[in-house]
């Protein structure tokens, strides 16, 4: 598959799950507004949260400065300045699809395309009462391309690529908003551990689809560590960061060709630490440096990926594929 | 002028279903009692259902000028025009014939110049023309082939009178709507063809990709080949990645090529590829930046010299404009005795070339009964059609071709033939040209039929999808 093909191809992906991504963080954080509050300056702290787990804050305080919920909301749903809105990752997911409309199916393509003009649509009627409606849309949507995509592409690389973007996407969003939550919840790392309010801990377990299997699993009243353990390690929880690596190590196993060994070196080893990691070993080495180093080892990975598969560079020498045309005239 | 006494009379109009005097032509006789009959309101129903077969396809076309990144259809007409199969046979030998002098002619100016030294055709006209490629002069192409792909432009005036209207040897286009139109017509009316034998045109993909293989440099037996388009954003991006699906091969952009130690490699997720055709859809100058224009996007630095050093065969070849260029045009007949030793089967259209004083104080005195075309003009812009422009158009264009004669040829205004169309009105004779797409490699091929190209309003003689024109199915009947 051309390079330029694999790249639109994963991008389109990973923009779509972070328009889903940034649409359960907010509306999360819509949800835990209405909640009772008897914490001074919550609210400002509540609102930092989005911007700062999607790495919208430096732009934000450019450019409104004091955090305000309507303000963050509106810059992270629809502002089509701010490159990591829900509006934009839409835009950008279907300028991908577009540019290799050959490459995926006519039922994708329709789907991403009509989100699009949907958004366009509805852009003038989105007021701060509606979005909660608007937040269940973008996942919908989310969930209903993931499904077609399934359901309608041959399995061969092109799908390859598109789960590549999807889980890395994943598993850097779950990640951050695990760290932002977890030490928003608990503010001195030495309450780690103790109690915590229900509904905040119910919230954020919401925010990612755990709350059921939560409960499920564990049976128990919320604990912040079996939420942890929840997110990262569980392998059976579908946006754990086990799970989403246990994706991409697969997928990477079967995607052609030799120029790949060194990006599924790191992801075999990223996913082995999860798979034989104690959530007590991660305590005592500390969540939040647990968290950074996760996530500067899903960036170095996404940075090989790009390297060996995606990336258009001129470099013959250990890559070429053995032609027996070139032995014969040389 | 006597030189064209023979000029078709442009009174008589030669009409594709009744010829001149009204009776309906053997091979369109089902046409008329199965097609023709059917109610007005069905036929506008098949209509609708056609425009509507083809925007699903997402079969588009974007106008160059016209609101920016807007597509339309080009108009699909229902009416087919039909070729009985004597006739079309004779077409056949003609347009190869022409088709083997071109590629020869281009192959001899850009070694020995043999028919200049032969003085057929003057120095200046070929080495003194801004189409000529001295980069190219000497260069070994596989099967001495230069237009692999050549789409030449026909019209009728009479049952036996074809002349060719242009050659188009560089990028030519619209052969996916001779595929997509018949496509259509078969699923609209199928009993039309279970009625007739109608030669099959769906193969030219496969015809077209014997071609490309045939075209790779001598020492590869299975070569890997590629469709190289401008983009996305390009008016026939539809029919460049149509072709490819079709043969099976990868659709490429410029950015997804690069050349090392020349030869060309595309950047595949299994790493670099090497790529030994390239079926080319950008003009020569975008070709590569390193060897024509500076600012092309498009190109493949280092493209040009790969080429001429044999490491990958482009399809068409370079510098090919030297050849359909309107005023060297005018030379075909001569090259084919020259080349081939055989009597011209296709005539040229007449013909005036006002770098010629005489011609250009004729045409200058006749400027209302002509047409008159840029030499390098293509697409039907820039064109002046005597007999439909307004005086003060004539005049605009009487200073334009003033300031630079040479840049102009005139032609008289042929009777172009008619054909049955539907519109508004009903079914009304529409004037009709056609584009045989004629495929050279190791052999030449040939599919039986082409682009017809139908001017929608009444009394244009202008064929041209940008400027309005339409398609339909042509059909040639099988013996």
């Amino acid at each position: 598959m051309l390079s330029r093909t694999a790249d639109h191809l994963f991008w389109m992906a990973r923009y779509i799950e972070r328009a889903e991504n940034t649409a359960r963080v907010l509306d999360v954080a819509h949800r835990s507004a209405l909640l009772p509050d008897d914490n001074d300056g919550i609210d400002a702290r509540l609102w930092y949260a989005p911007l700062n787990i999607c790495g919208s804050a430096d732009g934000y305080e450019e450019k409104y400065g004091v955090v305000e919920s309507a303000k963050v909301t509106h810059y992270m749903a629809l502002d089509p300045e701010n490159h990591s809105s829900i509006y934009s990752s839409l835009m950008l997911a279907r300028e991908n699809a577009r540019a290799v409309r050959g490459a995926i199916t006519s039922e994708m393509w329709e789907i991403i395309n009509s989100m699009w003009l949907d958004l366009r649509r509805m852009l003038p009627n989105l007021d701060q009462f509606r979005l909660e409606g608007f937040f269940d849309w973008v996942k919908e949507r989310s969930h209903l391309f993931r499904g077609v995509t399934l359901g309608t592409i041959l399995k061969d690389d092109a799908l390859y690529f598109i789960r590549l973007g999807t889980f890395l996407e994943r598993a850097d969003n779950t990640a951050r908003i695990l760290d932002v939550k977890y030490h928003i919840l608990l503010p001195s790392v030495q309450d780690v551990g103790g109690a915590a309010d229900y509904y905040q801990w119910g919230a954020l377990l919401n925010s990612v689809s755990a709350l059921e299997a939560y409960r499920k699993i564990y049976r128990v009243s919320i604990s912040p560590m079996r939420v942890a353990e929840l997110l990262i390690l569980r392998a059976d929880m579908p946006r754990s960061l086990h799970a989403c690596l246990n994706e991409v190590d697969a997928t990477l196993e079967v995607i052609n060709g030799t120029t790949g060994l060194e990006a599924r070196r790191l992801a075999g080893e990223l996913h082995a630490a999860l798979h034989f990691t104690r959530i007590e070993d991660v305590f005592n080495h500390g969540l939040h440096e647990y968290l950074t180093d996760f996530l500067d080892r899903t960036q170095a990975l996404s940075s090989e990926i790009n390297h060996a598969y995606l990336s258009m560079k001129d470099d013959l020498s250990s890559t070429i594929r053995p032609d027996r045309f070139q032995l014969q005239i040389q | 002028m006597d030189k064209f006494s023979s000029s078709p009379d442009a009174s008589r109009l030669f009409d594709e279903m009744y010829g001149f005097d009204g009776a309906v032509r053997a091979e369109y006789q089902a046409i008329a009692q199965q097609l023709l009959t059917l109610p007005p309101e069905t036929l506008t129903q098949k209509q609708r259902d056609a425009e509507l077969l083809f925007r699903r396809m997402g079969i588009t076309f974007a106008v160059y000028g016209a609101n920016s990144s807007e597509e339309r259809l080009i108009p699909f007409d229902i009416a087919p025009r039909v070729f009985g199969a004597a006739e079309w046979k004779r077409l056949e030998l003609g347009l190869k014939q022409r088709v083997r002098a071109l590629n020869a002619f281009l192959h001899d100016i850009y070694h020995d110049h043999e028919i200049i030294k032969a003085g057929v055709i003057p120095a200046a006209q070929v080495l003194g023309n801004s189409m000529y490629q001295p980069a190219m002069q000497g260069v070994d192409l596989p099967n001495q082939v230069y237009a692999q792909i050549a789409g030449i432009d026909l019209v009728r005036v009479s049952e036996n009178d074809f002349y060719v209207l242009e050659d188009n040897l560089r990028t030519p286009s619209g052969v996916s709507y001779m595929l997509e139109n018949r496509n259509t017509m078969m699923r609209l009316f199928p009993s039309l063809f279970s009625a007739h034998t109608v030669a099959p045109v769906e193969h030219y993909p496969q015809l077209l990709l014997e071609t490309l293989r045939e075209s790779a440099p001598e020492y590869i037996d299975d070569p890997v080949i590629v469709v190289l388009t401008p983009g996305a954003f390009n008016s026939a991006y539809f029919e460049h990645a149509f072709l490819a699906s079709q043969m099976g091969v990868e659709l490429v952009e410029g950015k997804d090529l690069f050349v090392s130690a020349n030869k060309v490699y595309m950047r595949t997720t299994q790493g670099p590829q090497q790529v030994h055709v390239i079926y080319r859809r950008v003009d020569d100058e975008y070709l590569d930046p390193m060897a024509f224009r500076p600012d092309s996007m498009l190109g493949v630095p280092g493209l040009f010299e790969a080429y001429r050093q044999g490491g990958v065969a482009l399809t068409n070849g370079v510098g090919t404009g030297i050849a359909d260029d309107k005023s060297t045009d005018l030379f075909v007949p001569e090259m084919i005795e020259f080349y081939l030793g055989e009597k011209p089967l296709l005539s040229n259209v007449p013909t005036w070339r006002l770098d010629q004083p005489e011609d250009l104080k004729y045409v200058l005195a006749h400027l209302p009964e002509l047409v008159v075309k840029e030499v390098q003009g293509s697409g039907g812009y820039g064109m002046l059609v005597g007999p439909t422009s307004t005086p003060a158009e004539i005049a605009a264009y009487r200073e334009r071709l003033l300031a630079d004669p040479a840049k102009f040829i005139a032609q008289p205004t042929l009777a172009l033939s008619t054909c049955p169309t539907l519109v508004e009105a009903g079914v009304a004779p529409r004037h009709v040209d056609l584009r045989p797409f004629v495929l050279s490699g190791k052999e030449i091929r040939l599919a039986p039929g082409g682009l017809t190209r139908v001017a929608l309003t009444e009394g244009s003689l202008v064929v041209n999808s940008s400027q309005g024109g339409g398609t339909k199915d042509t059909w040639v009947l099988e013996g």
